[in-house]
């Protein structure tokens, strides 16, 4: 039986390595935005998961919304992206250092 | 008396010099002389006429004419105290500037400045008739800051001269240390009656005597005394009294007309006109009287020493002054006011005679003021020899000139008086007629005696001067020669100053002598067996034989007493200690303040190291802007988790 604390436990696991791969990934600028992709959706999960608990719809129908905008969001961000390639000719996150105080 | 009489003394010169200082171009050279001759003439027949209506029983005017501003109950006003003492005053003011207004026209005749003279005369006129005319201590300030400035733009009128402008500078920075002073005596006045008119503080003049200042802890001062002491202060730098006598020799270096008009025969004698006008004061302080006293007597005979061997005209004749305006502030501190302002318009006419005759000698030499390169010259010039003669022997007070009966009513006072330092004071006045009649006759010996000793120069361009220069030596040896025999009654013995200047009972050392006067001739009888005189015939003698007789012998004992005459060629070293003592040390203070106080606390700590700290403080703050993404959302998360925690636990 699957209950609520197992998907939970999942989507902690999903949110720490998500969180992990921002900040330990320093290669790679697609590898961020798919991090933060898995981020948005052990969100999402958390969503379904206490939408089915409760027994109500509402925690759903905002996983849409949320998937619209991670859409909207990488979808922005795959444009940054080429951009940045085509500037730079790389894509490495150590690279991306010109703010430094 | 009418107000718009009075207002129109000053302010006629004042006129005049406005419109030949701002339109001296258009008017003209003869147009400037013109206009402020003419002021000034008006002016003097104006006075002429104040003193007549005086003479004639008018009581004296004393009133404001304008309100300036009131704050707190006091009033700053402009007004007119006008009685015997003032207009005395006026006359011999406006006398004296219109005689050098004349002379000007004459000695000037070259000069490219000739319309800005003119105008600094007229606006000196101005300033010294406000500074005699006031009847609060306001416009007396006013008056006396007025003809410093004045004086400073004559001392320095050949302003590309760097010595010219180091006099003024000087004159200007000394006359600074008195004007302080008076500042503060003023201020104690204020203080003490709560009012700036004369009348007041006179009324006064009793409560204040009662009253203590307790200016160091624990030790109360008369506040007479102080207010006395702190308005002699001033006097001693206007009036050019010991220590603060040092500008007057230098501000020879303004032309020979203001020579004679403001440091010989006016400006500087307002100091000691200041401390009569305030005779109702000094006269409850013994204290600040024996100072006057002590100071003047020093004057009088130090300075007269350094007359001996300067061999500059002017110089001598400045000394001279410097002597005369010592003597007079002796006689103010014997408390014989009058004699001292009998001696002050004596001295005016003399004096003036004397330095525009020098001011002739040096025309006529091609500006040389030397008088070893003189010599021999009263042929050559009998009109400047007859009148400076008459000044010479009215300045060593021979009888029947003006300068014998002010000179011996002064020793006669000053040996009356039973003040604290009066023995000093009577053997410097009394040694001090030797010296002067020694000096002068050694300057006229010098200059008009014996051979011609002219360089080429001199000798080419020596030319006798004209008529508008020996107009006024003339017009000034009449009074220099007569104004004493026929004023000393009046003026000493007879009330003529009346109210003007008080005198209490046990101070007053001229009411001996006045029992005794029965008339001038009897008087100049009378003074015949007095020791100044003899001494007076001694010192022309010695100056005869040391000058015309044995000139080697003042070789001779300038090699005997080297070390006198290094200490008098070095002015007894006042300046030295002015420049190296009191000027150094402020420079050093000035120096330390700098680097000290400003480069290293203001600028290094205050401005440099705040502005260096936030800067340091940056620098460390601006490491943790790392620009890496990846730093940035770690610092996020770590943010997030303690937000989270503490809210967490909080709850």
């Amino acid at each position: 039986m699957i209950t609520l604390g197992h998907m939970l436990t999942l989507s902690g696991i999903l949110f720490a390595l998500s969180v992990a791969g921002i900040f330990i990934n320093r290669r790679n600028v697609l590898l961020m935005l798919m991090c933060i992709e898995l981020l948005l959706l052990s969100a999402n999960f958390n969503f379904v998961a206490f939408s089915r608990y409760l027994g109500q719809l509402d925690g759903q129908v905002f996983v849409f919304f949320i998937l619209t905008v991670a859409a909207a969001e990488s979808a922005i961000g795959l444009a940054i992206l080429v951009v940045l390639f085509r500037e730079r000719r790389s894509i490495d996150v150590e690279g991306l250092n010109s703010l430094r105080g | 008396m009418n107000p718009n009489l009075l207002l129109a003394i000053p302010l006629l010169p004042l006129a005049a010099a406005i419109l030949a200082g701002l339109a001296g171009k258009l008017i003209g050279r003869a147009g400037a002389a013109l206009v402020t001759i003419a002021g000034v003439a008006a002016a003097c027949a104006l006075s002429v006429h104040v003193l007549q209506l005086l003479l004639t029983g008018t009581p004296a005017y004393n009133a404001p004419v304008y309100t300036w501003l009131v704050s707190d109950g006091v009033r700053i006003e402009v007004g007119f105290l006008v009685d015997h003492l003032t207009a005395l005053m006026m006359v011999v003011v406006t006398f004296v500037s219109l005689c050098v207004h004349v002379y000007t026209i004459g000695y000037m005749h070259d000069d490219a400045g000739y319309q800005r003279f003119f105008s600094y005369i007229s606006l000196f006129t101005f300033a010294m008739l406000m500074l005699v005319m006031a009847n609060n201590f306001m416009q007396l300030f006013f008056g006396w800051e007025a003809v410093g400035v004045v004086s400073y733009l004559l001392i320095g009128f050949w302003y590309t001269r760097p010595s010219a402008i180091f006099a003024n500078m000087k004159a200007f920075l000394v006359n600074r240390v008195g004007d302080f002073g008076f500042l503060l005596g003023i201020a104690g006045v204020l203080y003490c009656t709560g009012s700036l008119d004369y009348q007041a503080a006179f009324d006064a003049a009793p409560s204040i005597a009662g009253k203590t200042f307790t200016l160091f802890n624990g030790h109360p001062w008369s506040a007479m005394t102080v207010i006395c002491i702190c308005l002699f202060i001033g006097a001693m730098g206007k009036s050019a009294q010991v220590p603060l006598h040092v500008w007057l020799p230098d501000s020879m270096e303004g032309p020979t007309p203001i020579s004679a008009l403001i440091h010989a025969a006016t400006m500087v004698t307002a100091g000691i006109f200041m401390v009569a006008r305030m005779s109702p004061l000094f006269e409850h302080s013994d204290t600040a009287l024996s100072f006057v006293l002590v100071i003047g007597a020093t004057t009088a005979l130090f300075m007269g020493f350094l007359g001996i061997i300067n061999n500059d005209i002017k110089r001598v004749v400045a000394y001279s002054t410097l002597s005369q305006l010592g003597y007079m502030t002796v006689a103010l501190g014997a408390s014989a006011y009058s004699v001292a302002i009998f001696h002050l318009m004596t001295h005016a006419f003399f004096k003036a005679l004397l330095f525009l005759a020098a001011g002739a000698v040096i025309i006529a030499m091609h500006h040389e003021q030397d008088m070893r390169k003189m010599g021999g010259l009263r042929h050559r010039m009998p009109v400047t020899y007859w009148t400076s003669l008459i000044g010479a022997l009215a300045l060593i007070g021979t009888p029947f000139f003006s300068g014998f009966y002010s000179k011996t009513a002064l020793i006669d006072a000053v040996e009356h008086s039973h003040r604290a330092g009066a023995g000093y004071a009577y053997f410097c006045v009394v040694a001090g007629v030797f010296v002067t009649a020694f000096y002068t006759f050694r300057m006229i010996f010098l200059t008009f005696h014996g051979k011609e000793r002219l360089d080429h120069h001199a000798q080419e361009h020596f030319h006798d001067v004209g008529w508008s220069m020996k107009a006024p030596l003339v017009a000034l040896a009449i009074p220099a020669l007569l104004v004493g025999y026929f004023t000393i009654g009046p003026l000493l013995f007879h009330g003529y100053f009346g109210s003007a200047i008080q005198v209490l009972e046990h101070n007053d050392g001229l009411a001996d002598l006045a029992r005794e006067f029965t008339g001038p001739l009897s008087w100049t009888l009378h003074e015949f067996i007095d020791p100044a005189l003899f001494l007076a015939i001694g010192g022309v003698a010695s100056a005869w034989y040391f000058v015309l007789k044995r000139p080697d012998l003042a070789d001779a004992a300038h090699r005997r007493f080297q070390w006198l005459y290094t200490l008098l060629a070095n002015k007894y070293y006042f300046d030295w200690f002015n420049e190296h003592v009191l000027a150094k040390a402020s420079r050093g203070l000035g120096l330390a303040l700098w680097r000290g106080g400003d480069q290293a606390v203001i600028d290094g700590v205050l401005v440099n190291g705040s502005a260096g700290a936030i800067g340091w403080l940056a620098q460390r703050a601006r490491s943790v802007q790392t620009g890496l993404l990846y730093s940035y959302a770690f610092w996020m998360i770590v943010g997030l988790v303690l937000l989270l925690g503490w809210f967490l636990l909080r709850l």
